[in-house]
């Protein structure tokens, strides 16, 4: 990819603006002390209760089901995402998705992607280099879609947890959730 | 990416489930909104208590989901039928477009939350367009 690349649908999103703002208002004393330090060269900081939440997530979490499920309704509620499995076969309405096994083994890949963000939550940044280039050079994906397979996610968690989802657990997951995809962003050029 | 009719038809037989328990759902989102995208909370310093389960909270959540469920019954004509929300939004509270998608989100949340069975891919992706008309209607008087 030779252009900056920038979709609307990612650059309004609440998450990013959320993750800017969030790191912005516990990090004022640093950047008084050391001026020269460009934001984005900053470590993302989690607090404890951010580790506890995002991890009893995952513990909720079969992958192939959930990975499934997120994947299926992603192609189902935005059906342009479609246009990455051209080769999964039968795609042609929501059933047919929701039962199609190529839909239900990428899904999996998808969420063991996101376990090793989980490992190694304070460098995601530099664990995702090879994914980001992979799907920005190899895949070709725009990076919108990341944010709607993200939401889609966030969804099916919901629907499995129910009100063990609670405002502060959602709000640490989708934290987790924009910093793994501004890793996935950061190979574009 | 209009409503066809069979969206509309989706987002009735949703609503119709879903209508009982809309305080709720409204107060929820709001909470929601305001712990998961805080800077929405700009919007409301007026308010003493901004954490879930506040009278200004459950109060908002419940017009709010009036306001929802008002555009349901005109779903056939959003953009005139919400010309003096639109008003409302654009002219008094002026609201960035922006935080429409950010309540619709979780607005979403809690219905796969209250209603997982019900919330299917093709009802889901029914009440993610409407959700989305809803805000353009929404938006309409801004500029």
């Amino acid at each position: 990819m030779n252009s900056v690349y920038r979709s609307t649908a990612a650059f309004s999103s609440g998450l990013n603006r959320s993750a800017r703002y969030t790191w912005a208002a516990t990090n004022q004393s640093y950047l008084n002390i050391c001026p020269a330090v460009k934001p984005q060269d900053t470590m993302v900081q989690w607090t404890a209760d951010e580790r506890a939440a995002i991890q009893g997530v995952f513990a909720t979490l079969d992958y192939e089901s959930v990975g499934r499920e997120s994947l299926a309704r992603c192609l189902v509620v935005y059906p342009w995402t479609q246009r990455y499995f051209g080769g999964f076969g039968n795609l042609y309405n929501a059933e047919a998705i929701m039962a199609n096994p190529k839909v239900a083994a990428h899904g999996t890949v998808v969420l063991q992607g996101l376990e090793k963000a989980l490992k190694n939550m304070d460098d995601i940044k530099n664990t995702y280099t090879t994914l980001s280039e992979l799907h920005s050079e190899k895949l070709l994906v725009d990076p919108g879609n990341f944010q709607l397979l993200a939401d889609c996610l966030t969804m099916v968690i919901a629907k499995r947890m129910r009100t063990e989802f609670t405002p502060d657990i959602q709000a640490a997951w989708q934290k987790f959730l924009s910093v793994v995809i501004s890793a996935l962003r950061r190979q574009y050029h | 990416m209009s409503l066809t009719a069979k969206d509309k038809a989706a987002d009735k037989a949703l609503w119709a489930k879903i209508s009982g328990k809309a305080d709720d759902i409204g107060h929820d989102a709001l909470s929601r909104m305001l712990a998961v995208y805080p800077q929405t909370k700009t919007y409301f310093s007026h308010w003493k208590d901004l954490s879930p389960g506040s009278a200004p909270v459950r109060k908002h959540g419940k017009t709010v989901m009036t306001g929802v469920g008002e555009a349901v019954s005109k779903i056939d004509d959003l953009t005139n039928g919400l010309l003096s929300l639109s008003e409302l939004h654009a002219f008094r509270l002026r609201v960035d477009p922006t935080n429409f998608k950010i309540l619709s989100h979780n607005i979403l949340v809690v219905l796969a939350i209250l209603f997982p069975t019900d919330f299917t891919p093709e009802a889901h992706v029914a009440m993610d367009k409407f959700l989305s008309a809803l805000s353009l209607a929404l938006s309409e008087k801004y500029r």
